[in-house]
């Protein structure tokens, strides 16, 4: 993708240095498409081959795929804020011990408060505990942006105050016991056979999401064409169609290609009566409960902060805020509200981590922050502010996670994991910096 | 310009300190419609502190202001905004990473009816006025932060005037420009002033101010030496007031005149 430097957008036809640019390049460029993303989504690509090729065939299978997917949804949906939370030039250290506390407390909620009140597994109890969770994470989020926007402290100082007071408190809550079992319909979000929904309801979700990129490209193209602005070549526009709707329905198929475990598969055919027939049943996973989160809570952040005023000012609070305040953004009430946001992503992470364990533990989450910093930071958010996307971010989560799970199948030692990771982290952005330099 | 109106601005006695040293003492000034009140003085005279009070960026420890001869209350950028004051500032304060629509609509974002951004909207609009002002310019995708100094100050200007301001505030807005687009800009301020918007003009340039201002109003060390009209004193006059603090008989005195 650096085959060509790309000219500004939209200087005069005359001074597009055409000859310059190779067909594949011209085209890339008639796409409207990142080429930073293009060049993340690369890297991952080859990370994966690698990682398949060095382990025998191990990584990319359905299984190892649909682990990758569960995986990576908790860091993924931190990702998400953080990325708005750096772009506005501040860091949260304390997410990780906010998803630890705010687990502790749904854990509690569901395990303990609610079957004394009103019985073990009632059907209300999964949403009570959520929702608890949920708006505990916003005021603790409140509090923190508090601080930070109107009482000036720098958000480095406040969070890390809150890495330590979360996880505090997280021991506090049970003395450090750990709260188990969980509501049985509280642990779909973690995912697993059963917080899975199986073949048919996954192609419906894949169909659904090709028919939205769709609508997207035509609308977007109508809309272009009434205030008569450049469209994209039609070539171009039927070629990211296609190739977002082909990569929905490839991840599909994959995560349908990975059966129960036999184990559910017995118990699932004893509990409906069906004998088992030789060789096992073929009942697909599909689509993880968590995984439709992170693409719910993707799309929803991507929509924040594409399309709506607050997002133009988390943006434009990152590029100048003293420019941002004289346009008469109220800057620091955004700044709470990221941090409320950030709180709100937390709580939803920590949902899906105690599910997925089926047990709180108050070290749920330990340095998850650093991950999730990590993971913006590979997707192209800058440290130095106004630079950053949510997808990118997403995909970085992606991309450790990969980096952990392969280096787990090579059976790589946890000491040689971390300097790995720690290496990749700096290299990745090493090379974002050079590439942005060349770009300017 | 009929000394009888009601002034469109009258700040009064206005005072700020900073650990006390005295930025603007007791100063006052009056903007009518359609006038141009150049404002000048040395670096550190005071008078960027003075017009960000106007503008909202500085809070006045005293002073009243009116705006057409009610009391305003002016907190921040918003509240002056909301009274049709509209500031460029020295710095040309846009948000680095966004384009030109963003920023020309900055703080008041044009929405579709489901509430989001109508970004297309904002662009068509932006190219309308930037076409006015600037009609070269082309760069509507790019972060403003890749544009020329010139095309910088094309944007802060449209950003100014897009939405119907009374009182503008241009604080050196030639500073970064070459003589063409410094020519435009004087341009600009006459077709401004002819639609009968009040401008302060905050300038180190005598002649600029010559050309523009129908009043000049100078400051040295935080408090006015003295207004007066442009047709009634000389350059070498208005030198000696930023100077030395001289005030001339055909000005107003103020209280930093030298007896």
């Amino acid at each position: 993708m650096n085959q060509a430097p790309a000219p500004a957008s939209h200087v005069r036809p005359s001074l597009l240095p055409t000859g310059r640019l190779r067909p594949l390049a011209r085209f890339l460029k008639a796409t409207e498409l990142d080429t930073r993303m293009l060049g993340l989504v690369g890297a991952l690509l080859l990370i994966w081959i690698a990682f398949h090729v060095l382990s025998g065939g191990l990584f990319l299978t359905p299984r190892n795929l649909w682990n990758l997917s569960v995986q990576s949804s908790s860091v993924a949906i931190m990702a998400t804020g953080m990325a708005l939370v750096i772009v506005t030039r501040n860091v949260d250290l304390s997410v990780g011990s906010m998803l630890g506390f705010i687990g502790m407390i749904m854990g509690v909620i569901q395990a303990d408060l609610l079957p004394k009140l009103l019985g073990f597994d009632h059907p209300a109890t999964w949403l009570v505990a959520l929702a608890a969770g949920l708006l505990l994470g916003v005021i603790l989020g409140a509090l923190q942006g508090f601080v930070i926007a109107y009482l000036g402290i720098p958000s480095f100082i406040v969070t890390l105050g809150g890495l330590l007071v979360w996880r505090g408190a997280a021991w506090w809550v049970t003395s450090g016991q750990t709260v188990a079992p969980l509501d049985s319909t509280f642990r779909l979000m973690g995912g697993g056979p059963d917080g899975s929904i199986g073949a048919g309801w996954s192609w419906a979700v894949g169909l659904v999401a090709c028919a939205a990129v769709v609508l997207l490209l035509a609308h977007g193209r109508a809309r272009r064409k009434k205030v008569q602005f450049p469209l994209r070549p039609m070539a171009a526009e039927v070629f990211l169609g296609g190739i977002a709707c082909a990569a929905i329905l490839a991840a599909v198929a994959i995560v349908n290609a990975y059966p129960w475990p036999i184990g559910s598969v017995r118990r699932f055919a004893e509990a409906h009566h069906i004998a088992l027939p030789e060789g096992g049943l073929f009942i697909a996973h599909g689509i993880a409960v968590p995984v439709l989160i992170v693409i719910g809570v993707g799309v929803a952040m991507t929509f924040l902060a594409t399309r709506t005023r607050f997002g133009r000012y988390v943006y434009a609070i990152g590029g100048n805020p003293e420019a941002a305040e004289l346009a008469g953004v109220d800057t620091r009430w955004v700044i709470m509200k990221i941090f409320m946001l950030m709180g709100l992503l937390a709580a939803i992470a920590g949902a899906i981590s105690i599910a997925r364990l089926n047990a709180a533990t108050n070290s749920e989450g330990t340095l998850a922050e650093l991950l999730v910093i990590a993971a913006a930071v590979i997707g192209g958010t800058s440290l130095a502010g106004g630079v950053g996307t949510v997808a990118g971010a997403m995909l970085g989560a992606v991309l450790m996670q990969s980096l952990q799970s392969g280096m787990v199948l090579l059976g790589v030692d946890t000491p040689l994991q971390s300097i790995v990771v720690g290496a990749v982290l700096v290299v990745a952005v090493g090379l974002d910096t050079v590439y942005r330099r060349r770009t300017q | 310009m009929n000394a009888a109106c009601i002034p469109l601005v009258e700040m009064r006695d206005i005072s700020i300190a900073f650990g006390g040293i005295h930025a603007v003492d007791r100063a006052s000034i009056d903007l009518y419609e359609g006038e141009v009140m150049a404002l000048v003085g040395h670096n550190g005279a005071g008078k960027s502190t003075l017009i960000k009070i106007l503008s909202g960026a500085c809070a006045r420890d005293s002073g009243t202001i009116a705006i057409r001869g009610a009391e305003a209350i002016i907190a921040n950028p918003r509240d002056a905004r909301a009274y049709g004051i509209e500031t460029i500032y020295q710095t040309l304060a846009l948000a680095d990473n966004v384009d030109a629509a963003a920023n020309l609509f900055l703080g008041r974002e044009l929405r579709t009816r489901w509430g989001t951004l109508d970004d297309i909207a904002m662009e068509a609009e932006a190219r309308k006025v930037m076409g006015r002002l600037n009609p070269h310019f082309q760069r509507f995708k790019d972060p403003v932060k890749r544009l020329s100094g010139g095309q910088r100050q094309s944007v802060a200007i449209a950003r100014a005037i897009l939405f119907d301001a009374n009182i503008l505030i241009m604080d050196e807005p030639t500073a970064a420009l070459g003589p063409q687009e410094t020519a435009q800009v004087g341009e600009l301020v006459r077709k401004l002033k002819a639609g009968g918007i009040g401008i302060f003009l905050i300038s180190h340039d005598i002649h600029d101010v010559f050309d523009l201002a129908d009043r000049i109003c100078v400051m040295k060390n935080g408090r006015i030496v003295g207004t007066a009209r442009v047709a009634d004193v000389t350059k070498d006059e208005v030198l000696g007031m930023i100077i030395l603090g001289k005030c001339p008989p055909a000005a107003v005195p103020g209280p930093g005149a030298v007896n």
